[in-house]
């Protein structure tokens, strides 16, 4: 039983990770940019929120509001001002540049906010749990991260597969040359996918951030998570990089029961293990 | 003779050093079919490649129903009604047939052109829509590819070797829809090695060589010497 409630409460951490991956994935897919400073960016949307929340006076969950609009504000800024300017044949300068970016994002964040942990106070719903089954009981915060998580996965595939937008992203990756031969302006197509992530990023920061303690150091951890999940996934489909997420929560978490300082090297050990076995990932992209 | 729909005039293109197209100037009319002839590396792709905005021109270059439109992308190039079928058909591998053409639409230029008039055109395209588009046969991926470029309605279709590596029956079979796809108000400018189908497709054929314009005619003038003569160098 014990061990059952260990699992469970990976799981629902899980869908955090799965959200972090969730971005990553899809800005690599559209546009083949691994953006190192996305974990300073999921950091960025906690201060955000935090600014929010003190000046508004309003719930962390309602902040998401807010904060995820701005976020896709500043990930289209972000695209179209600089990032799209470092895309080429060369996979170096958009690496460069995004991990130049985070270093600047660290050193502002800790430059207006200190290296102080924060936190974002959500009230009595951060305590608030009820029992599953006998010596289990799930915390409605850890639940609420949960149902985020499977809510924008499952808008995510519906706009990818479902939509016009969707066909836009899937055909510039496929091929950007041609795409704008058919009226698809690269340059637009890539900020609203940069918007997107950023978008997600913020929903995922701020649930980590009503979760645990933030301060500006704590990006890049979040970008490894983030990855780790994605490659343990594989880049076939979101559901997979979701599955990618929930087994990094789990590893992380018996990990972590056996001893808590194995949390996050078991994490560490799990990805490694399934990247020797299976190096394309669990679901992998089927090429037709 | 009418005011061109499409004026190129005087069209210098290079690849870095390497100067691809010399002066080349070349008109079409509304509703008119021209082919572009000429052996390998004569520049015929280089030329659809500079009208489409795949590459950029000298503004006046090129001058589309009155417009300078030489230094456009190519994105804002099909806005105005230019579509182009490329070269190696180059589908979107992770899209279906049916969204492959409806990529084709994104720009919701009004016109005769929808997803029912390219399945009556190509039926077997309607039979298959849902498929992947690289499931298709060769022949069918390049119907695939004209539809999509239709689905644009554009005033003007540029045809990049839409004959290559595909059996003469299917290339017959292509080049019978040619007519229906002109009366709908397009204008058609077909690129080709195979000379026969050129001829037979296009009221005007220019042949390039080397870069520049070695001969131009009305199709039915031409002899077999003065082409060869023009295709290959004397």
């Amino acid at each position: 039983m014990q061990w059952l409630n260990v699992i469970i409460q990976g799981v629902l951490v899980g869908g955090l990770y799965a959200m972090f991956a969730a971005g990553l994935a899809l800005i690599f897919g559209v546009m083949r940019l691994v953006n190192i400073a996305h974990g300073d960016l999921i950091v960025l949307a906690a201060y955000l929120a935090l600014v929010a929340t003190d000046a508004l006076g309003i719930n962390p969950l309602t902040a998401i509001l807010i904060v995820a609009p701005v976020m896709g504000a500043i990930g289209y800024g972000l695209q179209r001002g600089l990032l799209n300017r470092t895309l080429g044949d060369d996979v170096l300068p958009p690496l460069l540049v995004t991990f130049g970016l985070s270093i600047i994002i660290q050193n502002a964040l800790l430059e207006l906010f200190t290296a102080d942990s924060r936190r974002l106070a959500a009230g009595a719903i951060e305590v608030e749990s009820f029992p599953l089954v006998e010596g289990v009981s799930i915390g409605v915060l850890p639940l609420l991260q949960f149902v985020a998580a499977v809510a924008v996965i499952g808008a995510l595939q519906v706009l990818f597969y479902r939509t016009a937008l969707g066909r836009a992203f899937r055909a510039t990756s496929d091929d950007p040359a041609v795409a704008q031969l058919m009226g698809l302006d690269n340059r637009h197509v890539f900020a609203l996918a940069m918007a997107l992530s950023l978008a997600v990023v913020a929903v995922a920061g701020v649930l980590l951030a009503i979760r645990t303690n933030f301060d500006p150091a704590i990006g890049p951890a979040r970008l490894i998570f983030g990855f780790e999940a994605v490659i343990i996934g594989g880049l076939g489909s979101l559901w997979g990089t979701f599955a990618g997420g929930i087994i990094l929560g789990v590893a992380q978490a018996i990990g972590a029961h056996i001893n808590p300082g194995w949390q996050v090297l078991a994490g560490h050990l799990a990805f490694l293990i399934i990247l020797a076995l299976r190096p394309e990932g669990l679901f992998p992209k089927v090429q037709g | 003779m009418p005011e061109p729909l499409l004026e190129v005039r005087a069209l210098d293109a290079h690849y870095q050093d390497f100067q691809a197209l010399f002066g080349v100037s070349l008109e079409i009319a509304a509703g008119e079919v021209i082919a572009v002839i000429g052996a390998n590396g004569a520049g015929k792709s280089t030329l659809l490649k500079s009208i489409a905005g795949v590459m950029r021109s000298r503004p006046d270059a090129i001058v589309f129903a009155g417009r300078p439109i030489g230094d456009w992308p190519a994105h804002a190039v099909v806005a105005q009604g230019i579509a182009l079928v490329p070269e190696g058909r180059r589908l979107f591998p992770s899209l279906s047939v049916e969204e492959n053409l409806l990529i084709g639409a994104q720009l919701r230029r009004p016109g005769p052109w929808n997803l029912k008039r390219v399945y009556d055109l190509f039926p077997i395209l309607g039979e298959r829509r849902r498929m992947p588009s690289t499931a298709l046969s060769g022949g069918q991926q390049q119907m695939a590819a004209i539809g999509r470029a239709l689905m644009s309605n554009p005033k003007l279709l540029l045809c990049d070797e839409i004959s290559l590596g595909l059996a003469p029956i299917v290339i017959r079979d292509l080049c019978a829809r040619l007519p229906s796809i002109v009366a709908e108000g397009s204008s058609v400018i077909v690129v080709e090695q195979d000379i026969v189908q050129a001829l037979k497709a296009a009221k005007r054929v220019y042949c390039l060589q080397e870069g520049r314009v070695a001969l131009t005619g009305l199709s039915t003038q031409l002899t077999r010497e003065a082409v060869s003569a023009a295709y290959f160098g004397a």
